[in-house]
């Protein structure tokens, strides 16, 4: 086979379906554009949904999986609910871009997944959010003057949101947990290995 | 009292449309007893409602003529009109049909003059133009009604203008103490062909159909285009009756969508082609579409629309309407050809909507498959009950006359063999 049809004739379409949460609803899409029109960022998006579908379809697996564009949903459902073949694209979206950070081809400084990464290393200390600290590692991701900065610039709302007992002061001191982190991180790594192991090489 | 001699050898269409009348034709042009039932005031049902027929460009009320001329040749066929059939009991060879008569308040003397519609002074959104333009509340409801008669408004009765149209009427045809029956009779078998509805454009929440007053339907720009119609063929706007220089055809309004019509209905990409006709050389008309399914030989007629050099083709379903100015609908949404975001202003919005069944399908008077579009499935189980045309389907004017003749034979088939074991 010569190089030029080995081109075309890649897998990236069956990789989808089978790595990517929601990945078989890929080829039902049929390129109306209503998702990509009804979407309120979609202006901001390099690739809307409608063109992320014919791209996956094409094979442009690099241009795929590094784009910032799934990054910019921000899940408000517009496109499901609109899809009139009932595609889950929001889905499909947060799919794509977890598959890509799987396989470390994302963009590299991309805030939606720099915060999904401060969340969930928040998350996975005590088993439940830690407001208080969630916020600080936001603020101060960029370094510790831009950290002051940023909180400066929000302390009024920090405070609202403790006097409306949304956020507690003594949270720095460790804050509140699950009952047993040690059998919740079980659990996740019961779930992680179950995930890797669904995982099919096409490479 | 309303007479209709029937057995088990008759044939009971339901619904005028042209479907019924084809099926009914058919029908008794083999000898059978037929009765169609029709809940308009006429037959013809929405063809009589088109400009012009696709892909010949023709009009629809030539063919029309034709089968009026077969109705009234012929003896074996009774129509009754302003009915509906409520219920039907039995099974293939011995149905009993019940059916509820609304009262014309017109009796067979009249001749159509239009004396008592001249008289009356109450007007009423009239709607065989689907609510544009006004008719009187006596009145024919269109120009080839048949039967030829005039109806009276259930809503005037009681009032001045109802006498004043008794008054006036020279042969004695008004009768304002007519009322409402019910009536049984026997059949063998029922051809069902009560036809389809515009699908309800309200519902396309992003169209804004409710709130702009330049989003209009394809079976409304049908009455627009149509010099009987309520500008007198004039393609003008709703909002301010200025003349439209730029159209724009929105396709698949509610059809092919998991959130409306399931299906697709087949003729609204054929419609809004041959809409493109309509307008003047010099009028803008932009088609958006997902695909064109103009299938085997429409193909030559899709081929010359486009040809057209005021038409231009977007591919693209549009996500969401909004007013610009002077109250000209804006279009947005993502083309599918280089993935372009487009604002584009127009005079004049077209939906072409889709096509519904006109019974709902938790409301059937009768026992009967139907599917999960709403549509009658062809299934055993129904006996001697044949859908005919739309109620079958999503079907064309050519498409709903083939399966009209052939549910005819059907029900012919069941009143041959009940002949057969009778006689």
């Amino acid at each position: 086979m010569s190089t030029n049809s080995q081109k075309y004739r890649n897998s990236f379409l069956k990789e989808v379906e089978a790595n990517v949460e929601e990945g078989e609803w890929v080829k039902m899409c049929m390129q109306c554009g209503v998702c990509a029109g009804s979407c309120p960022l979609g202006k901001h998006w390099d690739h809307p949904p409608q063109e992320i579908f014919m791209m996956i379809r094409a094979g442009k697996r690099d241009e795929v999986l590094t784009s910032d564009s799934m990054w910019m949903c921000t899940s408000c459902y517009n496109c499901i609910a609109r899809c009139p073949r009932g595609l889950p694209i929001t889905h499909i979206m947060h799919g794509l871009a977890v598959y890509s950070k799987r396989l470390g081809l994302m963009p590299d400084n991309q805030p939606t997944a720099e915060f999904g990464q401060i969340f969930w290393d928040n998350l996975m200390k005590k088993g439940r959010v830690n407001e208080l600290k969630m916020g600080l590692s936001m603020y101060f991701k960029d370094g510790f003057s831009q950290g002051i900065k940023n909180a400066m610039a929000n302390q009024k709302l920090g405070q609202n949101m403790m006097k409306a007992k949304r956020m507690n002061a003594m949270e720095i001191m460790g804050g509140h947990g699950v009952k047993s982190p040690g059998d919740l991180a079980k659990i996740i790594k019961k779930a992680q290995e179950i995930e890797d192991g669904n995982i099919q090489d096409f490479s | 009292m309303t007479e209709v001699i029937a057995t088990n050898e008759t044939i009971l269409v339901v619904g005028g449309g042209i479907s019924g009348m084809t099926a009914a034709l058919e029908a008794a042009e083999t000898g059978k007893k037929v009765v169609l039932v029709e809940k308009r005031p006429y037959v013809g049902g929405r063809v009589t409602q088109l400009y012009k027929y696709f892909p010949k460009l023709c009009h629809p009320t030539c063919g029309l003529e034709i089968n009026q001329r077969r109705a009234k040749m012929n003896p074996n066929l009774t129509i009754i009109t302003m009915a509906e059939v409520t219920d039907i009991k039995g099974e293939a060879g011995n149905y009993t049909a019940t059916v509820k008569i609304a009262p014309r308040y017109i009796n067979d003397n009249c001749t159509g003059c239009g004396d008592c519609g001249k008289a009356v002074e109450a007007e009423f959104d009239d709607e065989y133009n689907y609510g544009m333009g006004k008719r009187k509340g006596a009145y024919l409801p269109h120009r080839m009604a048949m039967p030829q008669q005039y109806v009276i408004d259930p809503a005037i009765i009681g009032t001045d203008d109802a006498q004043k149209a008794k008054d006036v009427c020279k042969v004695n045809a008004v009768d304002l103490d007519m009322q409402e029956e019910t009536i049984e009779f026997n059949a063998g078998a029922v051809v069902w062909a009560t036809g389809w509805q515009p699908y309800d454009a309200n519902k396309i929440q992003p169209y804004g159909y409710d709130r702009f007053e330049n989003v209009i339907t394809s079976v409304e720009f049908e009455r627009l285009a149509d010099p009987t119609g309520p500008t007198g063929g004039k393609i003008l706007r709703p909002s301010d009756g200025k003349e439209v220089k730029n159209v724009a055809f929105i396709q698949c309004a509610g059809s092919r969508d998991k959130n409306h019509l399931l299906h697709c209905s087949r003729i609204c990409c054929m419609a809004s082609l041959k809409q493109c006709t309509y307008p003047a050389d010099d009028v803008d008309i932009s088609v958006y579409y997902i695909d064109i399914r103009a299938i085997d030989r429409f193909e030559d007629f899709y081929q010359k629309v486009k040809a057209q050099e005021n038409v231009s083709f977007i591919k693209s379903k549009v996500a969401s309407i909004v007013k610009g100015e002077d109250d000209s609908p804006v279009l947005h949404g993502v083309d599918t050809e280089g993935y372009n975001r487009y604002a584009n202003q127009h005079d004049l919005v077209v939906l072409a909507v889709g096509m519904e069944p006109s019974v709902d399908k938790e409301s059937f008077p009768v026992d009967i498959v139907i599917n999960e579009e709403g549509f009658i499935e062809p299934a055993s189980e129904n006996g001697g009950i044949f859908a005919a045309g739309c109620s079958s389907d999503a079907l064309d004017v050519n498409r709903a006359v083939q399966h009209a003749t052939g549910a005819a034979l059907r029900a012919v088939q069941v009143i041959n063999r009940v002949a057969g074991t009778e006689g």
